[in-house]
């Protein structure tokens, strides 16, 4: 238990200090709380980088992954000179640079049900800044049975959400969303996209919440909904109520314990963009080449945004966005093979399973899709 | 009349509109007019029966429907109904 600030530190959270909902009492409760922050990425870095120039006393910070520089529109945490770092290790030493004042404590490990427990028990609150629904339903449960503050924020192309769902005091996560929807109904942002600045505000938004709980001060997100979007710049907020049927915080609840999300989500909670129709539809890049080169005819169908197309494509294909392709089949002969892509797979994974309900059988899923193709067979188009 | 906001990952389905005006005096009725509007936003809000999918939250001003009575909430002229969707977007 720290007691007392130093000089230096006097000066550096001065103008927390000059604020009497801070004051020196509350630095140092600062100082002497903790905060996990699930994923070091979009979300995780403006959280981390605020907690730790706050002087939040203890940090971890919990990422599996390596810096890409395709992060760097968003992952402010990162730079040029961390590219294929890791990114607990990049997030760490930008923080130490901000404020070698705190303690920093890296997990350079996927978070799931064998070590969330283990990781998340002596931090204060937990930030949710994860990607993917496994991580957001694993990270609700591990909240609630610990009894601790989760503050969530997720992004969408323009759209956020913010809150604090805390079981202790009102609804939780499955409060609101007892299940997940269905895995391909809501893309990824890695398929849909996110404005780089949006989870700069999201996380923002998140940082600010984790340190009014920490000190105790003003009204936490708690049974509210704050709705973002970056379009419109409206913010609409929503109450949130304790469901009486909710599977782990309500009175009746039946899960005790963490389970297997990516069973219960139907995805893959790590590199959930790799999802495919099932192996049997799956063609590589170089067996596609093959394919191509034996039927210069063969139709590619390349159900991406007609925006994509200008950043990369594939000569000859039709192009047949996903969101269309239950309503323009007519246009498309079962009787012929074709071959269907996206940018990484998932979405003509999506696309197989419409067309294989209508009855087309004689399709192939470009695995990895157009990027896939790009690093394999033709490098003269660009990743993204 | 009544405005059905309309979150950014159902637009594809909704012609890229962020706000429908739906007519009804219930919110069953609401969304029976924006699927006839809009049939490619169907699958995404019911499911195969017809019901509304679990993860579909639906809110008439700040409250969620399930909160109230559902799709038999009744609504008035000036309502402002919410879609909330699942998102999970934060990292990658």
């Amino acid at each position: 238990m720290i007691e007392e600030l130093s000089h230096d530190q006097i000066l550096r959270y001065s103008r927390h200090l000059l604020m009497p909902e801070v004051g020196m009492s509350g630095q140092l409760k600062l100082k002497n709380s903790s905060a996990l922050v699930i994923g070091t990425g979009g979300l995780g870095s403006p959280v981390a980088l605020y907690l730790a120039a706050a002087g939040i006393g203890r940090l971890g910070l919990v990422d599996y992954d390596i810096v890409d520089s395709s992060n760097l529109q968003r992952q402010v945490i990162h730079g040029t000179s961390t590219v294929n770092k890791l990114k607990v290790e990049s997030a760490r030493d930008r923080l130490k640079d901000l404020n070698p004042d705190i303690q920093i404590d890296i997990y350079n490990e996927p978070y799931t049900s064998e070590n969330a427990l283990r990781i998340a028990k002596d931090y204060d609150v937990i930030i949710d800044g994860t990607d993917n629904f496994p991580t957001r339903y694993l990270t609700n449960d591990v909240c609630v049975f610990l009894g601790k503050p989760n503050i969530y924020g997720s992004i969408f192309r323009f759209d956020g959400q913010v809150s604090v769902f805390y079981a202790k005091e009102g609804p939780c996560y499955r409060c609101l969303f007892p299940e997940p929807p269905p895995p391909g109904l809501v893309p990824s942002c890695a398929e849909g996209g996110v404005l780089g600045v949006l989870p700069g505000t999201v996380g923002t938004l998140q940082a600010t919440e984790a340190i009014k709980i920490l000190l105790g001060i003003g009204e936490p997100l708690i049974g509210k909904l704050l709705l973002y979007n970056a379009l419109d710049m409206s913010f609409d907020f929503v109450k949130l109520k304790k469901n009486p049927n909710c599977r782990v915080c309500g009175p009746n609840a039946d899960i005790k314990e963490l389970i297997d999300y990516e069973e219960f989500c139907g995805v893959p909670g790590h590199h959930a963009d790799d999802t495919s129709a099932g192996v049997a539809w799956d063609i590589t890049p170089q067996e596609m080449q093959d394919r191509i080169a034996r039927d210069p005819n063969l139709l590619l169908l390349d159900v991406r945004e007609p925006h994509e197309l200008e950043i990369a494509a594939i000569k000859g294909a039709k192009n047949i966005p996903l969101g269309e392709v239950a309503s323009r089949m007519a246009e498309l002969d079962s009787a012929e093979e074709m071959i269907v892509f996206c940018k990484r797979g998932s979405r003509s994974a999506r696309a197989i399973e419409i067309l294989a309900s209508a009855g087309f059988k004689k399709m192939k899923n470009l695995k990895g899709g157009i990027n896939a193709w790009a690093e394999q067979v033709d490098n003269s188009l660009p990743l993204y | 009349m009544t405005t059905l906001r309309i979150p950014t990952p159902l637009r594809a389905y909704t012609s890229g509109k962020s706000e429908v005006n739906v007519s009804g005096v219930k919110i069953s009725e609401a969304l029976t007019d924006l699927t006839v509007q809009f049939p490619a936003i169907k699958p995404h809000l019911f499911n195969e029966s017809g019901e509304l999918r679990p993860f579909v939250n639906l809110f008439v001003g700040e409250n969620n429907i399930k909160d109230l009575q559902g799709v038999d909430t009744l609504i008035k002229e000036g309502d402002r109904i919410m879609l909330i969707p699942s998102i999970a977007g934060g990292t990658s």
